[in-house]
């Protein structure tokens, strides 16, 4: 199975070896034509602001939108959950996300900056995913998304790892963790 | 402690140019262009090298005001083994801290214990021993050192291919080889063992130091590099908006001469460079 992660900016390889770890095919999408035979994308960590101008610029933008209509499954981890937002609020106030896919609003660099950066086990199907929030985005819920991971209780459990029919996104990075459960769920919804 | 926050946000730059600036308005042009990260300093490079005299921290007002202007994460420049300056960046709460042989260093006998420090430390390496030394003491990244503010890329070139040889050269050694290697190179055996293993540095490792142009950006790319560092090479141009746009996407193109060609079109004049015979001080050669 043919699975794309954009390679605009960030972690890019660090998804692409959990990929192959797990039987998959990686293609590095840069431009649209990279998109062709894919059956799931990952968006990685990174820098927001950086993925967005040339998701825009290069067409990729419209070409994901796209494909994700005729079933793609796209998977958004912390920037690059960020580009799944309907809304994303930052320093300039509200915009609307460079792909809107997902129900949610993101408000970025929410917890701070680097040194506000933690590790904390996520709830995820009712056993702790080793979290790793890095400069995180908050997600504020305003469609009819699926909450799968939140944080613990104690700390408010607000949402982590959302899905909304095949977009997936989560404000912690999986792919820094050595487990590898979040992805092989991805893999699965890129099957069906 | 803070191990797998720092060395995994460092994996976040990668595939990204971080920039050097000097004021907000540098700073929003670097945003602008998609630089994954800004280096907030007084002066670039090669202002530096001109003025001479003792190169320090910046003013914590000025790196306050970068990062205020732009919401990427933002970076600033200590001197070797300055555990004061690195504390001062560290309460104003900067993402990253250069130790950097562009200021100029404050100890010529030790680097700054990076274990101590919340906040994660980038520092330079022309070979492996030295970058290992550098993981050893805390670094959460490396960027080979290059030779800042020439706008000559002939020793960026020289320090990554140094080091890409030398983690080849692990390959088939045997326990007692290792061992000879961890002792060369002043670092623990388990670390020595650790590069063998992956084939690669435990951190992530960008270039820096003379990177001028579109080109040059992509031949560190084709060099094995995970991402540059741009200091004079952008602000000294003719057209640093331009330049710097056309640097991000030949690191995202890299593997694309069509590309790579329409990028390098019409640039006006690049920073005008230095050749390193005539040079009065080897930037590259503080450290160790």
């Amino acid at each position: 199975m043919k699975i794309g992660v954009l390679a605009l900016q960030g972690a890019i390889q660090d998804h692409e070896r959990v990929l192959r770890r797990l039987g998959a095919v990686t293609v590095q999408v840069r431009h649209p034509s990279d998109l062709e035979g894919l059956r799931g994308l990952i968006l990685p960590g990174g820098e927001s602001t950086v993925m967005a101008m040339y998701l825009r610029e290069y067409g990729l933008d419209s070409a994901i939108r796209a494909r994700v209509v005729d079933g793609l499954s796209v998977f958004g981890v912390c920037a690059g959950a960020i580009l799944l937002c309907t809304e994303v609020e930052g320093p300039e106030g509200v915009v609307s996300g460079a792909l809107a896919l997902l129900g949610v609003r993101a408000i970025r660099n929410a917890y701070g900056r680097q040194l506000s950066s933690f590790e904390e086990p996520v709830d995820f199907e009712g056993s702790p995913f080793p979290g790793i929030y890095i400069r995180a985005p908050r997600f504020i819920p305003i469609g009819s998304t699926e909450v799968l991971g939140r944080r613990p209780p104690a700390r408010g459990g607000e949402p982590v790892l959302l899905r909304q029919a095949g977009i997936l996104a989560a404000s912690f990075h999986p792919e820094l963790s050595g487990n590898d459960g979040i992805h092989r769920m991805f893999l699965q919804s890129c099957k069906s | 402690m803070r191990e797998k926050l720092n060395t995994g946000f460092a994996e976040m730059f990668k595939n990204g140019v971080i920039m050097d600036v000097t004021n907000p308005e540098q700073a929003r042009i670097a945003e602008a262009a998609g630089a994954c990260a800004v280096m907030a300093l007084e002066r670039v490079p090669s202002d530096i090298r001109r003025d001479g005299g003792v190169a320090r921290m910046s003013d914590p007002k000025m790196i306050r005001e970068i990062m205020a202007a732009v919401s990427i994460p933002v970076m600033a420049k200590v001197r070797i083994g300055h555990l004061a300056e690195a504390k001062i960046l560290e309460a104003i709460g900067v993402d990253f801290i250069d130790e950097s042989e562009v200021l100029t260093p404050a100890d010529e006998e030790a680097h700054v214990d990076k274990t101590a420090y919340s906040v994660p430390f980038v520092c330079g390496a022309r070979d492996l021993g030295e970058a290992l030394r550098r993981v050893n003491e805390g670094a959460s990244m490396i960027r080979t050192k290059g030779e800042a503010g020439t706008g000559n890329v002939v020793e960026a070139v020289r320090h990554i291919k140094t080091v890409s040889r030398q983690i080849l050269e692990l390959k088939g050694l045997d326990e007692a080889g290792l061992e000879k290697k961890a002792n060369e190179y002043r670092v623990p055996l388990a670390l020595v063992k650790k590069v063998q293993k992956a084939g690669r540095l435990p951190v992530v490792t960008f270039v820096a130091g003379g990177i001028a142009t579109p080109a040059d950006a992509a031949l560190m790319m084709m060099l094995g590099s995970e991402g540059c560092f741009v200091g004079s090479g952008i602000f000294k141009s003719s057209n640093p908006a331009v330049t710097a746009k056309a640097i991000v996407q030949a690191v995202i193109n890299w593997q694309d001469p069509a590309r790579l060609a329409e990028l390098s079109e019409g640039l006006g004049e690049a920073m005008r460079g230095l050749e390193m015979k005539g040079l009065e001080t080897k930037l590259a050669e503080r450290g160790w």
